[in-house]
């Protein structure tokens, strides 16, 4: 059975679909790159997966749990599925640790001795062993981004979102963030990633999936669709990307 | 008798203040817990909660605070409910102080970006969770010079309590008026200390705003 189970989700802000009819399976193991232009419905699909937007029709499923079910606890559910943003989104008033141990502490009711051993194991993963008594400020966005990823990957989820996690970073500083996703989908993360980064999805992407207008237009496994895409709208848009 | 506004009478006004004070506090404790339910609830995805708190506000900043006392004072005695003058002061200046302290903390709330609310609710943080550890604690910051204005103006509101006869400082003052027929100083004394009781968190208040600012 499949980790994720994306059947035929549709959904619109207002008027405007924005989502028309998306089905998706992802494999325990697997990562999955989404890609596609601004306004095609890749993020949004993505943050349905976790519940932060409702969807109008369809179902997805995590793990076995409906998400868009009213029953469904939704807190337990997110303890299973990590989500890395854009911008980051870390909690300003508290400190690296706490930042990573407020979940564990809070929801999981770890006892913090413990919760300070985990953010300094996952803080070590992503090479900011040092940093554990920094404040958000103190760091540039790259190494904010390595504490947003730490911070999820202290709840041992078994599904991780990443949406457009580079994307705010200055250049010189996407390497440092591509280099901590390449080892969490080495520890073999089940992955589903909003991405840009062609290079990332082409090396590490199980499976590419091309979003055009809010439906799934074209998807394969990764290293061949990029090769060697089918329909015009994917060769148009690797053209715009990679030039 | 007619005697002499003197030294004495100044300190019964001083301490005839700390009536005015402890009125203060006691008002501003039961504004604070009843004005942080009222900022919740206006915030809340639940629309009967966030209209009840509006209409709440509403009433209350719509109506005269004296009015409140009055109601509160003369009003439920009728009703079979006995009040005396402290209980009355300190349930008329809570009502007062939520709709007031209960606005300026929903927009510290609402200054918080909804993102900070997805941030914690991805990590299956609860509600309450979201607002006790994410929300509450960055929003404090903004909210305490405003809040601070607001005690200010609370201190000078209880002078209104005079009216429905407890003795605080501007009651004394009256009596102390009465008594000696020198209203003038008399006044003057009871004004240098109400400014001498706010002109202090003003100018907390002042510092916080600059300091807070900086740190943004």
């Amino acid at each position: 059975m499949s980790l994720v189970e994306i059947r035929d989700v549709s959904k619109s802000y207002g008027a405007v679909p924005v989502l028309k009819g998306v089905s998706l399976d992802i494999a325990a193991g697997e990562v999955v790159a989404v890609i596609g232009r601004s306004g095609s419905g890749k993020s949004t699909l993505l943050r349905c997966v976790n519940g932060l937007e409702p969807i109008q029709a369809g179902a997805i499923t995590v793990d076995g749990v409906k998400v868009n079910d009213p029953a469904t606890n939704l807190r337990k559910l997110r303890q299973q599925v990590g989500i890395v943003f854009q911008q980051f989104n870390l909690f300003p008033h508290l400190s690296v640790s706490d930042n990573i141990t407020l979940a564990p502490r809070v929801v999981k009711k770890q006892p913090p001795e413990e919760a300070r051993e985990i953010a300094r194991e996952v803080l070590r993963r992503v090479g900011l062993e040092d940093k554990l008594d920094a404040y958000p400020a103190q760091l540039s966005g790259g190494q904010q981004q390595r504490v947003a990823i730490a911070r999820s990957l202290a709840m041992r989820p078994k599904l991780m979102l990443f949406d457009e996690v580079t994307s705010a970073l200055d250049p010189e500083l996407t390497g440092e963030v591509l280099k901590v996703l390449e080892s969490v989908a080495e520890e073999g993360m089940t992955m589903m990633l909003v991405t840009h980064e062609m290079g990332f999805a082409r090396r590490f992407g199980s499976r590419v999936v091309f979003m055009h207008e809010g439906r799934i237009h074209e998807e394969g496994q990764a290293a061949a669709v990029l090769a060697a895409p089918n329909t015009p709208e994917l060769t148009t848009f690797l053209s715009a990307v990679l030039h | 008798m007619i005697r002499e506004f003197g030294l004495v009478d100044v300190m019964y006004l001083v301490a005839a203040a700390r009536w005015t004070l402890a009125l203060t506090a006691t008002a501003f404790i039961g504004a604070s817990v009843l004005g942080l339910a009222i900022a919740i609830m206006r915030i809340m995805a639940v629309a009967p909660l966030r209209w009840l708190a509006a209409c709440y506000i509403h009433v209350v900043q719509g109506t005269p605070l004296l009015v409140w006392l009055f109601l509160i004072f003369f009003g439920l005695p009728l009703i079979g409910i006995s009040v005396n003058p402290w209980l009355a002061a300190a349930v008329a200046f809570s009502v007062y102080g939520a709709a007031f302290l209960g606005e300026i903390w929903r927009g510290a709330l609402t200054s918080i970006a909804r993102t900070q609310w997805e941030a914690g609710a991805s990590l299956g943080l609860s509600l309450t969770e979201q607002l006790r550890h994410v929300i509450i604690p960055q929003s404090v910051r903004i909210a305490i010079p405003p809040t601070v204005g607001f005690l200010v103006q609370l201190i000078k509101n209880t002078s209104l309590a005079a009216v429905i006869g407890l003795v605080e400082l501007t009651r004394e003052g009256q009596l102390t008026a009465a008594g000696t027929y020198q209203p003038f100083a008399v006044y003057i004394t009871v004004a240098c200390i109400y400014f001498a009781m706010c002109f202090p968190l003003t100018q907390w208040s002042r510092s916080l705003e600059r300091k807070l600012d900086v740190a943004r």
